[in-house]
C-alpha cells in the first residue's frame, strides 16, 4: 500500500534497527531451519515474507532484498526496476516520470538512507543485475544460508 | 587535431598506451581536445542512404555521432545497424544501448557485434519508459539498469568473458560512456550517481540538455569534490531552442529537461525566435567551455540537425581543427596519386 510504503521510508531508522535484530534471530535459528530442511520451509517462509514486506514496502519478492541499502524504499517499485539510483526523468516535484502520481522511489530512498546509520555510504555501492531465478523466493532464508555458509540458495 | 595514422575508412586506429579503444573520439579526449559530439536520429526506413544523408550534415564539425537506440521509446532503425553503416565509411559513431528493449543475453551479443563492426564507443543508458513512445503496449524489459550495463560491458572488455563467466576469444575494444542529468532531482545526489557510473566503468559522460548554468556549475563542483576530475571526461549536452513555445513544451513534456524562465522570456521577446535560440545555444557553449572539468559538448539538435555546423562554427570550439570525415582528405589523396 502506497501510504504504508511512505510511512516505512519515514521510519527507515527504526525498521532497519528492527531488521538487524530479526536477521540475527533468524541466523540463530539456522540449526532448526537445517533440521526442517531449507527447501521444505522455503514456500511457507516466502509466503510470510511476501505478506509482511508486501504490506510495509510493496515488496515484489525479487529474492535479493537491498532495502537496507536503499533507505527502506524498494527499488523494484521503480517502473524501470532501477537498482542504482534514479533515472534522469524525475519530475520537479520529485515524482516519477512514468507514474506521475507516485514519488520517485529513489527520491524516497535518498531520504530514507539519511535516516539509517551508514545508509548514505550503502547507496554508493554498485548493485549488480538481479538474478531472475530468485524471483518469488525468500530473501530472509537466502541471507541466513549465506551468513552460515550453508550452500547457495538455488 | 590531425593524427598521422588517420584511418583508412572502416579500419581501426592502433590502440595507444592507456587507451581502451581504437577510436578517434577517445584519442581527441585523451589528447586534451575540446570534443564535439552530436546525435543522429535513426530513420524510419530500411534505406542506408537515409543514414548517410543524416550523417553528412555534420561533416567536419563533430568528433563522434551518437546513434540513438529507440529514443523516446519510439521505433526506428536499430542503433547497431546505424553504427555499422557509419563505420563502413569511417565515421566514429557512439552506439547507444538502452536497457528497455533487450535483456542481458541480447545486449552482450550486440556489444560483441557492434565492436566487430568497428564501433569504438558505446553509451550505456537505462532508456525511457515504454509509456513515452509510440508503442506503449510493449513489454518493458529493464533486465539491467545503466550501471549494471556498464559493469557488464566493462567485464566483457577487461575480463574477456560474459557475465556467466564463459570466455570470449577476442574482447570488444570499446570506450564506455554513460549519461547523467545534473538538472533532475534529487540534485544533491546527482554527482554521487555519476561517481557510481564511473565506478562501474564509465569513461565519458554526456549530460542532458544544459540550460541552467548555475546548476551545472554547482554539479561540477560536487563532481570535483568527489575526486572525479581526471577519471572521466564530461561532455555537456546543449541544443538550440527553436522558439519560446518549443521551450515551454520541452520543459513540460520531456522528462528531465529544465529551461529557466529567463531563457523563455528572452526567446519570446525576440523578433526571430529561431535565430535567438541559436544565439543562446552558442552563448551557453562558450560559457560551458569555461567551466572546470568539462571536456566537450554534445550538441543535440533534433529536427534541426543542419544547424549543428553553424553552432559549432560560430562558437569556435574547434579552434581551427577539422574533425575527420570521409571526404576530408580527398584532395590530398588525389594530389598524391597525381604525382
Amino acid at each position: 500500500m502506497y501510504a504504508v510504503r511512505a510511512w516505512s521510508v519515514r521510519h527507515a531508522r527504526g525498521l532497519n534497527a528492527f531488521y538487524r535484530g530479526f536477521e540475527a534471530l533468524l541466523v540463530g535459528m539456522h540449526g532448526i531451519f537445517r533440521t526442517l530442511g531449507y527447501e521444505r520451509i522455503e514456500r511457507p517462509v516466502a509466503g510470510v515474507e511476501k505478506v509482511v514486506k508486501g504490506l510495509l514496502f510493496d515488496c515484489r519478492m525479487c529474492g535479493q532484498c537491498v532495502l537496507s541499502s536503499t533507505g527502506m524504499s524498494c527499488p523494484m517499485n521503480c517502473p524501470k526496476t532501477l537498482r542504482n539510483g534514479p533515472c534522469g526523468g524525475v519530475r520537479d516535484n520529485g515524482n516519477c516520470e512514468v507514474k506521475p502520481d507516485m514519488k520517485c522511489v529513489w527520491v524516497q530512498a535518498f531520504r530514507g538512507s539519511e535516516r539509517i546509520p551508514g545508509g548514505v555510504a550503502a547507496m554508493a555501492e554498485v548493485q549488480f543485475a538481479v538474478d531472475q531465478r530468485l524471483q518469488g523466493r525468500s530473501s530472509w532464508l537466502r541471507v541466513v544460508r549465506e551468513k552460515t555458509k550453508n550452500g547457495p540458495p538455488s | 587535431m590531425r593524427f598521422e595514422d588517420e584511418p583508412v575508412p572502416g579500419y581501426p586506429l592502433p590502440i595507444l598506451p592507456g587507451h581502451t579503444s581504437p577510436g578517434r573520439f577517445e584519442r581527441v579526449l585523451r589528447a586534451g581536445g575540446f570534443a564535439v559530439t552530436t546525435e543522429l536520429a535513426p530513420p524510419d526506413s530500411a534505406d542506408p542512404e537515409e543514414v548517410y544523408k543524416r550523417a553528412r550534415v555534420f561533416d567536419g564539425y563533430v568528433d563522434a555521432i551518437n546513434a540513438t537506440d529507440g529514443s523516446g521509446a519510439n521505433c526506428h532503425m536499430s542503433s547497431l545497424a546505424v553504427c555499422s553503416l557509419l563505420t563502413r565509411i569511417g565515421y566514429a559513431p557512439i552506439m547507444q544501448i538502452s536497457c528497455r528493449d533487450r535483456n542481458r543475453i541480447a545486449i552482450q551479443g550486440d556489444i560483441l557485434g557492434g565492436a566487430a563492426m568497428g564501433v569504438c564507443n558505446m553509451l550505456c543508458l537505462t532508456g525511457d519508459g515504454v509509456q513515452a513512445g509510440d508503442h506503449p503496449q510493449a513489454k518493458p524489459v529493464f533486465d539491467l539498469d545503466s550501471v549494471s550495463l556498464l559493469d557488464l560491458a566493462r567485464h566483457l572488455r577487461d575480463e574477456h568473458s560474459f557475465q556467466s563467466g564463459r570466455k570470449i576469444s577476442f574482447a570488444p575494444r570499446v570506450f564506455l560512456g554513460a549519461a547523467e542529468n545534473p538538472f533532475s532531482l534529487p540534485h544533491e545526489w546527482r554527482a554521487q550517481r555519476l561517481a557510481k557510473k564511473v565506478a562501474a566503468g564509465a569513461q565519458f559522460i554526456q549530460t542532458q540538455y544544459c540550460y541552467d548554468l548555475a546548476r551545472l556549475r554547482s554539479f561540477m563542483e560536487q563532481v570535483e569534490a568527489l575526486g572525479l576530475f581526471g577519471q572521466v571526461y564530461i561532455l555537456a549536452g546543449v541544443g538550440p531552442l527553436r522558439s519560446a513555445k518549443t521551450a515551454e513544451w520541452m520543459r513540460k513534456n520531456v522528462p528531465g529537461v529544465h529551461v529557466p524562465d529567463a531563457l523563455i522570456a528572452r526567446l519570446s521577446g525576440a523578433k526571430d525566435q529561431a535565430r535567438e535560440g541559436l544565439n543562446i545555444c552558442i552563448e551557453l557553449i562558450q560559457a560551458i567551455r569555461e567551466i572546470r572539468g568539462i571536456s566537450g559538448v554534445h550538441v543535440m539538435a533534433y529536427r534541426q540537425e543542419e544547424s549543428v555546423a553553424d553552432i559549432v562554427e560560430r562558437s569556435r570550439i574547434l579552434q581551427g581543427r577539422s574533425p575527420w570525415y570521409p571526404e576530408r582528405d580527398a584532395t590530398q589523396f588525389s594530389h598524391r596519386t597525381a604525382t
